[in-house]
């Protein structure tokens, strides 16, 4: 998934035009990933076509997508905070009652991007799991380059502004330079790994809890549910699934229930699964 | 910055009152009938900088349920540590986006989440 030189160049010029914010050659797979979901959203298969029907047919609601999709996505800590909460409100209290055997649970952050995700899900469980508890959390993403910073750990002044509440800043970084590192005791039980999840995965070993978050809206349907299947094969039968907010597993793959928890859903394993749901579109 | 701050907090609904430093905000804070829920103060400020300010707030009972935030471009861990232990609610570091800064006084409760989106 690459993007014509004048396809980028075209981008480039709306967004310096409506927003001022310049992107540099070396953004296209930044343009591509964040123009998917918009070019879905039309009905389009992929960037090249809705940036070709784009340039053909200039049209105002479609040029503002674009600039909204690349200028005011960025990554947030505790994205969307409602999953979080669940988590401290329902998941891990269940958790910690189910697993006190082992204690020891293992998390798995499926498209962590830069992983601002499996820090904030490290310093929950820091924050939440009684003393001699441990944890691991795995974090994956198609993107290399995404993974390297991911695992380096460190980020920029505006990065850690966005919904890092300042106590944790100065509990779980330090000081690098113009910006800011996790320490050692944020960092020590988590690994990073790339991963495609629409091929067959690597052997990982069951998890207790799956985000699995704003992953899906990039896929068609046949995808969507490819990568369910495989993702639900390393979710523990009473393990939890967290999904984006726009995202559901209903009419997709009817092997999970949807738990509403709050103001948000989780997903779990179906017991019995209905016979005649699986396999059709 | 005072105008960007004024414009951020004024599209969410908020009345906006401003003060050249510490002094003058104590002050304004004193003849006001209602003490506002949210003040937004630099550290660098002239005859009384912004944590002198926070310590002030602090210590004014009838300051108490006002949340405040330092807005500044002191970036050292040992300000943000100062600033907490007098009293600080939170601390947003210049540059900053507006996004940023809702997405800040959502966690202290003072808007809705995705109040931006």
């Amino acid at each position: 998934m690459t993007l014509s030189p004048s396809d980028f160049a075209y981008v480039a010029g709306l967004v310096r035009r409506e927003s001022a914010i310049v992107l540099t050659p070396g953004k296209e797979y930044l343009v591509e990933a964040r123009l998917l979901p918009v070019a879905r959203q039309a009905g389009v298969a992929s960037v090249a076509e809705f940036l070709g029907i784009l340039q053909r047919r200039p049209d105002q609601n479609a040029h503002r997508s674009v600039v909204d999709a690349l200028t005011t996505n960025e990554t947030s800590w505790f994205r969307d905070r409602e999953p979080f909460t669940a988590l401290t409100d329902v998941v891990l209290p269940e958790l910690v009652t189910s697993r006190i055997s082992t204690r020891s649970l293992r998390v798995w952050s499926a498209a962590c991007s830069s992983g601002q995700e499996p820090y904030s899900l490290a310093m929950t469980l820091q924050q939440f799991l009684p003393a001699g508890w441990r944890y691991q959390i795995t974090g994956t993403d198609i993107s290399t380059e995404m993974i390297k910073r991911a695992s380096a750990g460190e980020f920029s002044q505006v990065e850690v502004n966005r919904g890092l509440p300042v106590q944790l800043l100065v509990h779980h970084f330090a000081r690098s330079g113009t910006g800011w590192k996790v320490t050692p005791a944020l960092r020590e039980n988590i690994t990073f790994q790339q991963m495609n999840l629409t091929a067959p995965l690597p052997p990982m070993g069951a998890f207790d809890v799956i985000f699995l978050r704003n992953v899906l809206i990039y896929f068609d349907v046949e995808t969507k549910r490819t990568v369910l299947r495989n993702v639900s094969r390393l979710l523990r039968p009473d393990g939890w699934l967290f999904l984006g907010a726009a995202e559901t597993t209903i009419g997709v793959d009817e092997s999970f229930e949807r738990v509403a928890i709050g103001r948000t859903s989780a997903y779990r394993p179906r017991a019995t699964v209905p016979a005649g749901t699986l396999g059709k579109g | 910055m005072r105008l960007i701050l004024r414009r951020i907090v004024g599209q969410l609904g908020f009345e906006v009152a401003d003060a050249e430093d510490g002094r003058a905000a104590l002050d304004l804070l004193a003849g006001m009938e209602n003490v506002p829920d949210l003040a937004l103060v630099d550290w660098n400020m002239p005859n009384m900088n912004g944590l002198e300010f926070v310590t002030a707030a602090r210590e004014d009972a009838r300051l108490r349920e006002m949340t405040l935030v330092m807005v500044t471009t002191e970036s050292e861990q040992s300000h943000i540590v100062r600033a907490l232990a007098a009293g600080a609610h939170e601390y947003v570091i210049k540059p900053f986006t507006s996004e940023a800064m809702i997405e800040k006084l959502a966690l202290l409760g003072l808007v809705p989440t995705g109040a931006n989106t």
